[in-house]
């Protein structure tokens, strides 16, 4: 085993107690629901229905367009109302599938019939998760199927079930881990099935010691299950932090967890695959917490996926006062919302509110090189150094300062006593350095094309 | 909902902590010594203390108006030089000379390079570096600390000078009874700012107990004084050691920023300091050591940089 933690990270206000203790409450949407096509990372989904068409819950209205990819399945049923532009928490504005509710929840056949895993094959486990449109819930939204799938699936000897839930504020994986824990065993014995030579273990951090003393209840006479206390810490969910602190392992940016005989996955999605696996529940809903000091009533909500942020914070008990700022996410790492009118996507996360933004207050001072932002870094990287040569959009030596390491969590910026953005400063020239790249290799190809065109012609000529 | 919503890029939390609440802590830090330089030697050195400090923030005041800057004196770092500077003068000297420093430490060792954050070397030490070359006789001019301690040199100047160490009382070189600058002499005071800066996390003990280590070492081996602990305890407590090296050498803007770098840095200072306390024609060594390893910190914190996390085995 690891080291249960990781060096650098950051201790901030962790706001769990809001919502916590709030058990999950399931919300029945009254308004049309909103399907994005692109709510995973990969190509777009094709929709397979038409304006019109009516829909059942359950059903696949969208299917996957490439390998990595997700199909979209309806939350609801309903009359497709239209295929239009909206607006999704990320702020792109992509293709979606607009559906009238009817509010009967007319379900395809055999939803929620029983299933035995053990009479599955691999492959079919694989495809159910496939179809059931699956993907990380816990932000990312990598198709899960494909994880799934690793080459050498022989040497994956640890799957981990990320329930740190390290950003404050929070508690939508904590809830499912003290209301379903027997989905969370569950879904992990389905997955170590596939994986014949993998350990389970579910990661908590140590601020759940009722979370930790309940799971590891449950997974008492599983010998491949084991549950592991992490120390609090901010990103201690990180996918590369979480890999080292259990296993002693570590993976960089060029690598995948797989590199490292590591598959990981967030509890939720855990919770997702048991239920498309074993209760032929395909994936429709998500876990929402709605939270932040600017919340009437914080709380957990299981919603349809689909639904309106602002149908939600409304049959949640909506604001107790305007918030400054809006949040689809932690405060560490979320999206900050400029409207509410958008859909419940299986990549978008948490509703947080808070009545003051201190980031618009405080203003940026000189950096004093005091390297609190070094020690923070669990990446071990030297931010002031990457700051400089963003600054001066050096992306060569951003890259030579292993800038492309940076997992974007946000501590650097935590911690700076100067309020500089360094955080926002890196994701731009990750961006910019990746598109460099992208136009090189774009040069490149139409050059090596270019000179084949020319030897082509030129044999010719010689054959004449 | 009638507002408009704030944007703007993650984390959308921040540490309480700021730049000046930094500063000021450096500040409170340095009060117990300054208050005993102020009450060991009185008026002229309490005399030297504020207006030292008053001439540090005002010539950065000054500057930023007339260069039509935002005025930057609220985040205390101004005071933090002009404090330093007068606390390592002698009680007697004329006040004019540290105001002189003080306005020389801001305008051309800060302000002139770019202000907080840009200067390569310490305002402070730069500045008494310069006061000891232009006024080397008013910069040097101790004042006699009481019938029974010592007098007429500082600890270092009496041992370098071949004098007897039974003379030495290890408890008036602790607790300040002997002469100095104005905050150098009580280690009991500097000891006690320094933790609190410790406490607060304003600094880490790494550079300074490196740097003090160092020094031990370098005068055991190379003292002349063969294995004697009272020696290398009277060179680490005789001079501006502690001062130095939990004040000056932790200065965030002129020290290494990299893990690895902090520590060849400390050494480096230990080395110097030794080198020009034992070989060097003046018994004080600290205030240059720390200022001529200024010079090298950017060289030491390139060549110290980091691997990242799972890149470690990479060339």
């Amino acid at each position: 085993m690891g080291v249960t933690t990781f060096k650098g990270g950051v201790h901030p206000y962790d706001g769990k107690d809001l919502a916590k203790d709030q058990a999950i409450v399931e919300l029945k949407p009254q308004g049309v629901m909103v399907y994005p096509v692109s709510q995973h990372i990969g190509a777009p989904a094709k929709p397979v229905v038409e304006k019109g068409d009516h829909v059942l819950v359950g059903q696949k209205i969208a299917e996957a367009g490439g390998f990595v990819s997700s199909p979209v399945i309806c939350s609801v049923s309903g009359t497709v109302k239209a295929i239009e532009k909206r607006l999704t928490a990320g702020g792109a504005v992509v293709d979606a599938i607009v559906v009238d509710n009817d509010q009967n929840y007319e379900a395809i056949e055999g939803f929620g019939q029983a299933r035995d895993y053990t009479k599955l094959s691999r492959d079919e486990i694989v495809n159910i998760v496939k179809e059931a449109g699956i993907v990380g819930l816990g932000g990312a939204g990598f198709p899960t199927s494909v994880k799934l799938m690793p080459k050498n699936i022989d040497k994956i000897d640890y799957f981990l079930v990320n329930a740190a839930e390290c950003e404050p504020y929070l508690t939508s994986d904590y809830r499912d881990m003290m209301e379903t824990p027997e989905k969370i065993i569950g879904g992990l014995k389905v997955i170590l099935s596939i994986f014949p030579n993998a350990k389970g273990v579910i990661c908590v951090e140590d601020n759940k010691p009722d979370a930790i003393k309940l799971l590891s209840e449950k997974a008492q006479g599983e010998s491949n299950i084991e549950v592991a206390a992490l120390q609090t810490k901010y990103p201690q969910g990180g996918e590369r932090q979480l890999i080292y602190a259990v296993t002693g392992r570590k993976i960089n940016s060029s690598m995948l967890p797989a590199d490292a005989g590591c598959v990981v996955d967030n509890a939720d999605t855990v919770v997702a695959i048991y239920e498309a696996v074993c209760e032929s529940k395909p994936l429709v809903r998500k876990i929402v917490t709605v939270t932040g000091d600017a919340v009437a009533k914080p709380g957990n909500f299981k919603v349809p996926l689909g639904m309106n942020y602002q149908e939600i914070i409304d049959q949640a008990g909506g604001f107790k006062a305007d918030p400054e700022k809006i949040i689809c996410g932690g405060p560490m790492m979320g999206i900050p919302l400029f409207k509410l009118d958008i859909p419940v996507a299986k990549n978008s996360s948490s509703i947080l509110a808070l009545l003051h933004d201190p980031v618009s207050s405080e203003p940026t001072t000189a950096c004093i090189n005091c390297g609190r932002c070094v020690e923070a870094c669990p990446e071990n990287l030297v931010p002031t150094m990457l700051m400089k040569a963003g600054l001066s959009k050096d992306t060569s030596k951003f890259a030579e300062l292993y800038g492309m390491e940076c997992i974007e969590c946000g501590c650097c910026s935590y911690v700076c006593p100067a309020k500089r953005p360094l955080t926002q400063a890196f994701k731009q020239m990750k961006r910019l350095v990746n598109a460099e790249k992208r136009a090189a290799a774009a040069k490149a190809k139409a050059e090596a094309e270019a000179k084949a065109k020319e030897e082509t012609k030129s044999t010719e000529e010689v054959k004449k | 909902m009638n507002k408009m919503l704030n944007l703007s890029s993650n984390p959308h939390i921040r540490d309480e902590v700021t730049t000046s609440e930094i500063m000021r802590d450096v500040v409170i830090a340095m009060i117990p010594t300054t208050l005993y330089g102020i009450i060991q030697w009185g008026f002229n050195a309490a005399l030297v203390v504020i207006l030292t400090v008053a001439f540090a923030v005002l010539s950065e005041y000054a500057y930023e108006k007339f260069m039509k800057m935002t005025i930057t004196i609220g985040d205390w770092s101004a005071a933090v030089t002009g404090l330093i500077l007068a606390l390592n003068c002698p009680p007697d000297i004329p006040v004019w000379i540290p105001c002189v420093g003080a306005v020389f430490a801001i305008i051309v060792i800060k302000m002139l390079y770019g202000g907080l954050g840009k200067n390569w070397m310490n305002p402070a030490l730069g500045a008494r570096c310069f006061l000891l070359i232009s006024f080397a006789g008013k910069m040097t001019g101790w004042t006699v600390v009481g019938p029974d301690a010592m007098s007429g040199a500082t600890p270092l100047a009496f041992m370098k000078a071949g004098g007897d160490m039974a003379k030495v009382d290890l408890m008036n070189l602790f607790l300040g009874r002997i002469p100095g600058t104005i905050g150098e002499v009580s280690k009991l005071c500097l000891l006690i700012g320094a933790a609190y800066l410790i406490i607060k996390k304003v600094i880490s003990p790494k550079i300074p107990c490196i740097y003090i280590a160092t020094v031990a070492v370098f005068t055991l081996l190379f003292g002349g004084h063969g294995f004697d602990i009272n020696y290398v305890l009277c060179e680490i407590l005789g001079g501006g050691l502690i001062f130095g090296a939990f004040f000056m050498a932790t200065d965030y803007v002129t020290s290494p920023i990299t893990p690895k770098g902090q520590i060849v840095y400390a050494i480096i200072l230990g080395v110097m300091t030794g080198l020009f306390r034992l070989f060097g024609g003046s018994a004080e060594g600290v205030s240059y050591a720390i200022i001529l390893t200024n010079i090298i910190v950017p060289v030491i914190n390139l060549k110290t940089i980091p691997k990242a996390f799972g890149r470690e085995d990479e060339k």
